[in-house]
């Protein structure tokens, strides 16, 4: 049983290396970079809320952490990107940790939590706007050195197999929480926090590490964000749009699985793709979004692959 | 002493829970706590297992001082609860839900499920433990409250009204199932309020009414205890009782 699902799993990862050989178009492959991209920050997403039941509504704050920390050390400090995304990668550890910290220790839940991410979001980018060293309103523009020592590519083969790394490693920690004692303490703190702690569990020090590994892994998506476009500001970096994404592809796909993210982020972005194929008016994307989330919600709580394995339920039941 | 309760009180605004409550229970002993409805046993328990601050008065476990101690660090000192309401981890498998109890003392997800599976049977849950906590019976629920608890292995088991809501034949094999978990060495303080259970099963009983005990003894001394009587029937009820008696 074990053994064929670890040979799904190389398939799969097979696959995905080859795919821009298979997809041979510089819009595909780009289609493709989109995706995966969204599914990291998804997955960053999927562990605080989707395993251990922690709604955020502001887990930008750790996108924009790891943009800002690596755009602000490459261009005032002449830091190269690849060390700044490291050093992003502790700072929206350091940023989970300190939201983390004052929300658990007062045992804030449910909508509180979410309510108070929203506002640290809204806090960052307010103050992102106003001091001086991340650049204020205007932003920070990142020079162009198409080199991959710089973190930039002239292609987006490169992007690719950057962001296929970052999602092959946020993926791989989440396969682990299905399999480990961790994973299990997480979900059981989702299912019944007094239950767990009861029976022994640590609540506060298990959200304390799932909020601090969710902040690492939005933040490494946001080092890429800002390579990739090279360019970054406290809208994007802290705006409430990339919180609702980062929600939105777990939910859509099915909070809680290792797979949802990849599949809500694929199904997104396509319909997306689609909308402003034939929907010209500006914004029309937010609407359709809304619309897929209340429908989601209505009709498929489990999500997309909640809705592939009642399928296959059924069809092993006949 | 396994387990010694001093002066513990609690009130919430202006409603004193519980007033002063001293009490004990020996090792590998069945203690029974009764008393009517909001006499506040299930306060109590709440403060022994550190999910309630108490306003007054300490915990001790064999001896070491619990109260201010978080309900993970209590269940690390070997005492654990159930809860009266049940408490499943609703999506996950039975036999999931009871691993979160075996991983208290294993890290290894096979050793836990080994674990699992031999409590499931100790407390005679004969199901398919792959299907969901929520479709578990009320019974069931009350077993599975059990068997999580009891794969932490405690030496003090707190046992919230395990038997309410069960049928005479379902009290009847949890009664059984309780007194094999004693005689495996864990001691067990209870709250019931099915009084053919804690008449047959309780070496000792406490008897709390609005916040204070009023009455603590055998189970038969206890249900002598005109306090008792009329704590459960009202006021005059003992008189009436013992009247009765005598024209008898």
């Amino acid at each position: 049983m074990r053994s064929v699902k670890l040979q799904t799993l190389g398939v799969g990862v097979v696959f995905l290396v080859a795919l821009p050989w298979l997809l041979d178009s510089e819009f595909l492959i780009g289609f493709a970079v989109l995706v995966l991209y969204s599914a990291t920050l998804g997955q960053s997403w999927n562990i605080l809320g989707g395993y251990a039941g922690q709604f955020s509504f502001g887990s930008v704050l750790f996108f924009g952490t790891g943009a800002y920390t690596s755009s602000i050390l490459h261009v005032t400090y002449g830091i190269n990107p690849w060390i700044g995304l490291l050093v992003g990668v502790v700072m929206g550890m350091a940023v989970g940790a300190f939201v983390g910290f004052l929300s658990f220790r007062f045992g804030l839940r449910g909508s509180y939590f979410a309510l108070i991410t929203l506002a640290f979001a809204e806090a960052f980018r307010i103050l992102a706007n106003t001091v001086e060293f991340t650049g204020a309103g205007i932003g920070i523009y990142i020079p162009l050195r198409q080199e991959p020592a710089n973190f930039q590519f002239t292609s987006q083969m490169g992007f690719y197999y950057v962001i296929l790394a970052f999602f092959l490693i946020s993926t791989y920690i989440t396969l682990r929480l299905e399999h480990t004692r961790f994973g299990a303490r997480l979900m059981a703190i989702r299912e019944n926090e007094d239950a767990a702690e009861a029976l022994g569990v640590n609540t506060f020090r298990h959200k304390m590490l799932a909020i601090m590994i969710s902040g690492g892994i939005g933040a490494a998506g946001g080092t890429f964000y800002a390579q990739y476009y090279l360019y970054i500001d406290p809208y994007i970096a802290y705006g409430v749009e990339k919180s609702v994404e980062m929600l939105l592809v777990s939910i859509i796909g099915g909070m809680g699985t290792v797979f949802g993210p990849l599949v809500g982020a694929f199904a997104l972005h396509s319909i997306n793709e689609i909308a402003r194929h034939y929907l010209e008016a500006p914004g029309m994307s937010l609407v359709v979004y809304g619309v897929i989330l209340v429908l989601i919600i209505g009709f498929l709580p489990d999500g997309l692959i909640g809705l592939l394995k009642s399928k296959k339920k059924a069809g092993d039941d006949a | 002493m396994m387990l010694e309760v001093q002066g513990l009180s609690k009130s919430f605004g202006g409603l004193q829970a519980v007033a002063q409550v001293s009490l004990a229970v020996p090792q590998e002993q069945i203690v029974s706590l009764i008393g009517p409805n909001g006499a506040g046993k299930t306060t109590l328990f709440a403060m022994v297992a550190g999910f309630l601050k108490p306003d007054a008065g300490e915990v001790r476990l064999s001896g070491k001082l619990v109260s201010g101690l978080k309900p993970h660090q209590v269940c690390d000192l070997g005492m654990v609860r159930t809860f009266q309401i049940t408490q499943p981890f609703a999506k996950l498998s039975i036999r999931e839900n009871i691993m979160i109890g075996a991983y208290h003392h294993t890290d290894q997800p096979r050793r836990a499920a080994e674990r699992a599976e031999a409590v499931a049977s100790q407390v005679g849950m004969k199901m398919n433990l792959d299907a969901p906590a929520d479709d578990l019976t009320v019974a069931g629920r009350k077993r599975l409250e059990l068997a999580r608890a009891l794969a932490t292995q405690p030496k003090l088991l707190l046992l919230d009204e395990v038997m309410a809501g069960l049928n005479p034949s379902e009290v009847e094999e949890i009664l059984k199932i309780i007194r094999g978990i004693r005689d495996s060495g864990v001691t067990i303080f209870l709250i019931e309020h099915v009084m053919q259970a804690v008449m047959s099963l309780s070496d000792y009983t406490y008897v709390l009414n609005n916040g204070q005990l009023i009455a603590s003894g055998t189970p038969e001394q206890v249900a002598k205890d005109p306090h008792v009587v009329e704590a459960y029937l009202g006021h005059g009820a003992a008189a009436r009782l013992t009247g009765g008696d005598r024209r008898a």
